[in-house]
């Protein structure tokens, strides 16, 4: 009897997952809340290390979805996980019940709400904007202009937002920022030759394969700078600019600028419904708010309740091509289990 | 500037503020600087509003100049707080209204740390009956004096006879406002919207009829800053501060900088007189300064009392343009004279700063 799995969440991991399973010829349910799947990929406009468009990977994904194996259910959110003999129950809000083996995990996570950062300005000045702001502002080629309508002359890009931050409440590093603020500004120094912009940061974590060299690509080729230095506060001038203050740690000296834009750096942090979906479960959640796991070295895509797995930013931030490949470990974890 | 972005902080930040029955804590500042702020307090509370409010000759400073300036332990202030919430409760009351920001800030810190360290609670309450033979209970609700005027501005506005707008043009006059660090900043959710964007002064200024001004340096702290006054070599950093916020504000030309803080209102009045004394500055575009008032003065003038009454003129930056925008009635023969009518003899006059004669 051919064995089934639902996918709860349809964002890279999932799709990753699902293709990956349903060639193993395991029937596949993947439900995602959204219209749309590709989940935080699908809103982003180019990508670190390679500016290769996002919509390739989510196209490359969505078609590996053409499987009989697989049936999609969007619009669709779970209202309940119930286990009897030996199967999952899997209540859906389009009044659904499915039957399943398994349960893999892969609802991702939320961008950080920079509203939190109160002094930060976002939600009340005009010209703060987030990373994600900026991907959708960059989507289909548009010029970056400021809330007036002019191109910007200098710009600050502001990392950690939401990330080893105790007063924000999340200690974790997101390990994208670094790299995403690299590739943002260069993107933004290719279109607007020249605008000026400042990096602030806590540390540098070019940690993946490529990073390093767009840093260093960042810095002698289109002359970005780098600050060492967390910013204090922003505060709007009478014509709209942004004040910032600051202190170059590096110099040890306060530093205060206009700059005509600010781009958070939103971090990741816990999806909203992974802590719901853990205590419909009964999954262990870290202290950092994501699904924990008992083993940190053996342990991955494994959960503390047997037949429940997770993939990808589930579990902590990942990039695309680690969470690609966690979505491809889930799947055979999975099968063995259900094996 | 988006307004609703702000109002999403504001909702974020409310604090219950208790309606009557309240135990008066006064400033030492407050008393000798704008000995009309405190009066014009009670009067309105009491006066305009109806409440019972307790003015307690028995209560003494807080010691927060001595315990900023390292001279006064911790122990020793939580102690002489204890005192104070020992009066409340003697005299029959659990609200406490503080006038002063720094002792705002320092009741809080104190509440706090009994409140995560009940061993220094008791031993607080050890120390307080061994010394006095007192006994207190924690208060049920305590808010800055600025707390209450917040709460009740609405009613304030209902009697006003006078609005914060300028009468020759009909415009929202502009209007700087300056909660002060130990309002809000240590602890954001005692302050009526938050340490970032607060709203506590802010209210009261859209209820009346102003505008506020966001300019740049709305945040930096004025320069009191204790040590920075207290040694005199240090002066330089609080000019230097206060100077930082009148060169990022003067751009917008505000009419009034209203103060929430007894040492903020000191230096953003005294040094203006001493930043036209070192450098021939002012910050009007007329010479006479930025008037800086407290918000009961601001208050007492909407309710059309006697700004001499009110204390203007013991100000730096003399008040008579505002009270001329505002349109205002007042006697300027009567500006130096005391309650009874005896005349108290003119200040020497700035060099620069110009005082209407």
């Amino acid at each position: 009897m051919t064995k089934k799995v639902a996918i709860i969440g349809g964002g890279i991991a999932g799709m990753e997952a699902a293709s990956v399973l349903s060639r193993m010829d395991i029937e596949v349910l993947l439900i995602e809340k959204r219209q749309q799947l590709g989940g935080h990929v699908g809103e982003w406009d180019h990508l670190f290390p390679n500016f290769r468009p996002a919509s390739e990977i989510t196209r490359s994904l969505l078609n590996a979805l053409q499987n009989n194996n697989i049936k999609i259910c969007a619009n669709t959110v779970v209202t309940g996980i119930a286990r009897k003999a030996g199967l999952f129950e899997v209540k859906t809000n389009q009044n659904q019940n499915f039957k399943v083996d398994g349960i893999l995990l892969a609802t991702g996570f939320d961008l950080f709400d920079a509203h939190k950062k109160e002094e930060y300005g976002y939600g009340i000045y005009e010209n703060v904007i987030t990373s994600a702001d900026l991907e959708k502002k960059l989507k289909g080629g548009n010029v970056l202009t400021t809330a007036s309508g002019c191109v910007p002359k200098r710009i600050a890009m502001i990392h950690c937002v939401g990330s080893r931050d105790e007063k924000a409440g999340y200690f974790h590093c997101s390990r994208v920022c670094c790299i995403t603020a690299v590739k943002q500004a260069i993107e933004i120094r290719q279109k607007l030759p020249n605008v000026e912009i400042f990096c602030f940061y806590m540390d540098l974590r070019m940690y993946g394969k490529g990073f390093e060299e767009i840093y260093r690509e960042a810095q002698e080729k289109w002359g970005i700078q780098f600050v060492r230095g967390r910013l204090s506060e922003a505060g709007e001038n009478i014509d709209g600019g942004l004040q910032i203050k600051s202190e170059d740690t590096l110099s040890g000296r306060p530093l205060k600028m206009i700059v005509d834009m600010i781009v958070l750096m939103v971090g990741m942090v816990p999806a909203e419904s992974t802590s719901q979906m853990a205590k419909m479960l009964g999954i262990h959640l870290s202290g950092d708010g994501f699904i924990a796991h008992d083993d940190v070295h053996f342990g991955s895509n494994i959960t503390n309740v047997p037949g429940i797995f997770t993939a990808g930013t589930i579990t902590s931030p990942m990039t695309i091509s680690d969470t690609i490949a966690d979505a491809r470990s889930a799947a055979l974890k999975i099968c063995e289990y259900i094996a | 500037m988006k307004l609703e972005g702000k109002k999403r902080i504001w909702d974020d930040y409310q604090k219950e503020i208790a309606d009557n029955n309240y135990y008066f804590q006064r400033s030492c500042i407050r008393q000798n600087f704008f000995p009309g702020s405190e009066h014009a307090f009670l009067k309105i509370l009491k006066n305009e509003l109806g409440k019972d409010i307790c003015d307690d000759e028995h209560h003494t400073t807080c010691t927060g100049i001595g315990y900023h300036a390292d001279v006064v332990l911790f122990e020793t202030i939580m102690t002489v707080v204890a005192r104070h919430f020992a009066l409340m409760t003697e005299k029959g009351y659990e609200n406490m209204i503080i006038s002063c920001v720094t002792s705002f800030g320092i009741y809080t810190e104190i509440l706090e740390t009994w409140k995560h360290f009940p061993d220094v609670l008791k031993k607080v309450r050890q120390h307080l009956k061994k010394a006095t033979g007192r006994e207190f209970e924690i208060p049920k609700n305590i808010a800055h004096a600025s707390d209450i005027i917040f709460k009740f501005r609405e009613e304030i506005a209902a009697r006003a006879k006078y609005r914060l707008i300028n009468r020759n043009t009909g415009e929202p006059l502009k209007i700087v406002e300056h909660i002060g660090c130990h309002y809000s900043k240590m602890f954001p959710v005692h302050g009526v919207g938050g340490a970032e964007f607060p709203y506590v002064l802010q209210g009261m200024v859209e209820s009346w009829g102003g505008q506020i001004i966001d300019y740049p340096e709305r945040r930096h702290c004025c320069g009191f800053g204790f040590r920075q006054y207290l040694v005199k070599a240090n002066r330089g950093y609080s000019v230097a501060n206060s100077k930082k916020k009148f060169e990022s504000m003067k751009p917008y030309k505000p009419d009034m900088i209203v103060c929430n803080c007894p040492g903020c209102t000191m230096f953003m009045d005294k040094w203006q007189y001493t930043i036209s004394e070192m450098e021939g500055k002012t910050y009007d575009e007329n010479g006479f300064g930025i008037p800086v008032l407290t918000y009961e003065e601001m208050a007492g003038l909407v309710l059309g009392y006697n700004p001499w009454e009110l204390g203007l003129q013991m100000h730096e930056v003399q008040s008579e343009p505002l009270l001329d925008k505002m349109g205002v009635a007042y006697h300027p023969d009567e500006k130096y004279k005391d309650a009874a009518g005896n005349y108290l003899g003119e200040p020497a006059f700035p060099t620069n700063l110009k005082v209407c004669v």
